[in-house]
This record gives structure tokens, sequence and C-alpha cells, in this order.
């Protein structure tokens, strides 16, 4: 599964860290690591992860084990200012 | 008859997307979202599906990802018709036509380019071709770096402190990696964000064990009998013996494949009106071909209507959104790209995060936490107003800041703030340097007023 994180939105929660240890980490008190490629064996974990991230910073395909087009990979969108 | 025009064009009208990265497929997947059905083409130069930069300078040379495996998730399907590996060569905007390497032509009724930068090379050819001399840019060069990184180089020199320069000598230190970092400027991130908050970087530096010399310049590189570079020569007469040299200089627009096209295109990226739409040489806005992007540079309102270069992964995002709606929306409904430039750094453990433009900032403002702590928000002030502000370890006050940049708040800043120290009660010099003195260059680049600026659109290319 692919997924990126908008590090402009990120506030350093944790969230994803505390759900998806293997995929998300804290670098430091707030810098987020993370690996884009998240194995198959992760999925519920990522998905919680996306789902409680509180400025929804998360994007994911491939969550329904559709590919793209997900509702999770289609919410992040154009908030642009 | 206009309306009819578009409605066609909605239904079956033909667009190319030249640069197949974050702008490219997010604008591409705009045009799906809003209902573009006919054809797409996405053309790109390297041989990959898209995917994304930020993590190669981070978690790849941290060990936490794999170069090869930054693809950006997808929003919904495109149904493009994909030509990777095959730069685009040349525009022919009479007959619509982009060409490609291979000698194809693409005909298209709308063009989209978001050709991006690339790395600017150490500029003597015969020293940026030595083994061991790398640039970081590409999935593929963080591939090579990471596998030198690993390799444990003697001694690693990187040229040019900037935030890929900090970047990689941050994750060079996690490795345990003897590190030099050379900057023609007195302080790392100064271009950015100036030497008051370059200061606090230097002392990050100093702290993991970073061996920075600033004010210096890398005069040559010098290889053994078998063509590995071996040491780097300084402006001061020092010798630094090293086995692996990053060059991290900044960047260049790729913009030389429309040379002689008649755009509005050079050196300092392609102008285009806040609705994405690119200037012609003349300065007169073309209405079938649309820039997003590091390689636009469009007027900003909140700016003093300043041409911006911004090479920002969220720009990159919002521009291409702004982009593609306009490229199917009737005039009325266009929409002006007025993102508030915003940018996140992360190095020795510390999250930098900016938004607003900082290097147009005469003062600045501590106007929360300590320098000495590495945890603060700093204000940038410009003709009485705040411009900017920059966090380290402390992002959750941002949002709050880009309100005020929007408003036009009054700088100083009078309002109280939870943490002020004493020590942020006055403002300062935010000490840019001269931007006449070349340095490894901002990542935001106030470029004039207007298209019809002579250096803008005629600069020639110096490099």
């Amino acid at each position: 599964m692919r997924l990126v994180v908008d590090l402009n939105k990120c506030q350093g929660y944790a969230q994803c860290a505390f759900l998806a240890p293997d995929v998300f980490a804290m670098h430091g008190e707030e810098a987020l690591v993370y690996n884009p490629r998240a194995e198959e064996e992760q999925r519920e974990k990522l998905a919680r992860a996306v789902a409680a991230c509180p400025v929804q910073a998360i994007t994911a395909d491939g969550l329904h084990g559709a590919g793209a087009g997900s509702d999770e990979a289609a919410r992040e969108s154009s908030d642009a200012h | 008859m206009p309306t009819d025009y578009l409605d066609r064009f909605r239904r079956e009208g033909r667009i190319v997307i030249v640069g197949a990265s974050l702008a490219g497929l997010r604008a591409a997947e705009t045009l799906r979202a809003e209902g573009f059905t006919g054809s797409l083409t996405m053309i790109g130069d390297e041989p990959y599906d898209p995917y994304d930069r930020p993590p190669l300078s981070k978690a790849v040379l941290l060990g936490k990802a794999s170069a090869l495996h930054t693809d950006l998730p997808r929003r919904r399907e495109i149904d493009a018709k994909w030509r990777l590996g095959v730069a685009a060569t040349g525009l022919d905007m009479t007959a619509k036509r982009v060409r490609l390497a291979d000698g194809d032509e693409v005909e298209y009724d709308r063009l989209l380019i978001a050709t991006g930068v690339r790395a600017r090379p150490w500029p003597k050819e015969s020293e940026a071709d030595l083994d061991g001399v790398l640039l970081l840019r590409t999935r593929d060069d963080a591939a090579a770096l990471y596998r030198r990184l690993k390799a444990g180089p003697r001694r690693v020199l990187i040229i040019g402190a900037g935030f890929a320069g900090s970047e990689v000598a941050s994750a060079c230190r996690e490795m345990g990696l003897a590190v030099t970092v050379a900057e023609r400027a007195g302080a790392p991130l100064v271009g950015a964000l100036g030497g008051v908050i370059g200061s606090v970087s230097a002392e990050l530096y100093h702290e993991n064990g970073v061996d920075l010399r600033t004010g210096v310049m890398v005069t040559g590189l010098e290889s053994d009998s078998v063509g590995r570079v071996k040491a780097a020569h300084l402006s001061d007469e020092s010798v630094v013996e090293t086995d692996l040299v990053v060059v991290s200089l900044g960047s260049m627009r790729n913009t030389e494949w429309l040379t002689g096209s008649g755009l509005g295109a050079g050196p300092r990226g392609i102008a285009c009106d806040a609705g994405c739409r690119a200037f012609d040489f003349r300065g007169i806005v073309t209405d079938d071909i649309f820039v997003a992007g590091d390689v636009a540079r469009s007027p900003h309102a909140l700016f003093g209507y300043q041409f911006l270069s911004l090479e920002h992964w969220g720009n990159a995002v919002a521009q291409a959104e702004v982009a593609a709606h306009n490229m199917i929306s009737s005039s009325a409904e266009r929409r002006p790209h007025l993102w508030v430039p915003a940018f996140w750094s992360s190095q020795f453990g510390v999250n930098i995060k900016s938004v607003g433009v900082p290097p147009m900032g005469e003062q600045i403002m501590i106007t929360q936490g300590s320098l000495a702590e590495r945890r603060f928000v700093g204000v940038y002030g410009y003709q009485g107003r705040i411009i900017a502000a920059v966090s380290f370890d402390n992002t959750r006050w941002l949002e709050f800041y880009e309100r005020q940049i929007e408003r036009g708040a009054p700088f100083p800043v009078e309002f109280a703030t939870v943490d002020r120290r004493p020590e942020g009660r006055q403002p300062v010099d935010a000490a840019f340097p001269d931007p006449s003195l070349p340095t490894h260059g901002p990542t935001v680049t106030l470029s004039g007023y207007s298209p019809s600026d002579r250096q803008l659109v005629f600069t020639p290319a110096r490099h």
C-alpha cells in the first residue's frame, strides 16, 4: 500500500506512531518519519492510523484492497487556502 | 459559443501534462474528479510512476524506507496514457504539439507544464563526473547515495548547507559517519531563513558533531589515479580529505526544452498569472498552456503581487489543483492560486516548519520559546506587517501565524503570546544575506513584479 503524509498539516500528535509503529515513527519530539510503502499485513493498523490522525494528514491507497479510488484516498484533497 | 466549446472540450478534448511527478499527478486526478472525460497524456522523463521526493533525503537515508518505494498514493483512477522515460524536448505553440525525445509528437488542446526542477550539478564537469561525487534529487540519486553511505565512507563532504544538505548531514551523523559541510554563507539555511535562525542551525550542526565550514567555497575536487574523488580544496586554502561528496547547491528549473518556443520561460521558471496560465515571452497570457509546481512563477496578492517561485511540496499540490480546475473552467469560474507558502524539514531530530515568505522579512521577533532551547516560533516582519513565521519543534502554533499573515497583521507583534521570553520583546534584523550574493539559494524566490520585467523573462541561461 502506498501512503503519503502531508507534513505541512502534520502537527506531531503521534497517533499514527502509536497505532502503526512499523510504518510511522517520531524522530525527535515532533518530526515524523514514515515508510511510504506499507506491507500488506499493516493494512488494518494503517487504516486505523489514517482514521485517527487529528489533522487528517495521511493519504493512503489500497486500504480496501481495491487499489486506487478508495474513500480514504479521495478524502484528503483540496483544502488549499 | 465559448460554453459550447468548453462543454465539448471537457467531454472529448485532449489534455497533455508534461511532468509526471507530484504536481502532474495531482492535476490529472483533479481533472478527472471535476469531470474531464477527454484524453489525458502524462509525459515524464523518469521511467517511474509518480513518486514522492521528500522521503528521499529523510526516511530513505535513515534506512526507514526504500528509495525505490516512495510511489505516491492515488486519489482516484486517472485513465491516462503514460509516456514515461521519455523527456519532452520541444513545444510548438502554433501547432499545439509537444515533441518528445524519441521523435514522437503529441498534440494537445490544452497543455499543463509541470516539469519541476533538477539538482544543480557541480559546475566543473570533469570533477562532477568523478566516482564518489553525487547529487540528490531523484529516486536513483537517493538509492545511489544510500548505497554509498552504507558502504562506510571515511568522510562525507556536503557542498551547500541548505535544507537538502542539512538533511543529508543529519542522516550521516545518525549513521555515525564523519561529515564536513562547506557553505558559502555565514551559516546554514540563511538563504531561506536568515542569519538569526541560521545561527541556531549552526549550533545544531556543532552539537551533532558536523564539521561545519562557513564563509568558504569549494574551489576544486581532486581525484586519485583511478578517477575516485579523494579530496576537496576550499577557498580558505584548507583541504578536506573525502571519499564521498554530495553536491547540494539548490536546483535548476527544467525549462530548456521550451527554448525558442515563444513561452515566457527561462532559468527563473515559467511566468504565469495567478490562474496558472503561462505568459508568452511578450508578456501576453496564453489561454491553452498552464503551469504548476516548482517550475512555475506566479504573482501573489499577499506578497505585493511579486512573482514567487516555490519549491514546496504543498505548493505543487495546491497549484496543480488550481491549474487543473482552471483548465476546464470558463473564465468566470476560474480560481486564483493564493496558497500561503509553507514547508517543513527535519534535521538533527528537530522539526523545522515555516509559513509565509521568510526571505521578504526585514526583522524577526522570537514570539514564543527560545532560540537557546531550539524550541520557538520566530515571526518575520516586512514594512510593518507579519510576512512569515518559522517554528522549531513548535508546529502547532503555525496555523495561528498563517492567519496573521493572511490578514496582514501588524509587525512588531502586538498580541500577547504563550511562553514569551525577554529576548522576544524586540524585533531584530533577520539577517538575510545580500540577495545579489549567491548562496545555496532559498526555496522561495522573489522575482519581481511583472512578466514584462526584462530580467524575469529574458535572463540568458548562465549555467
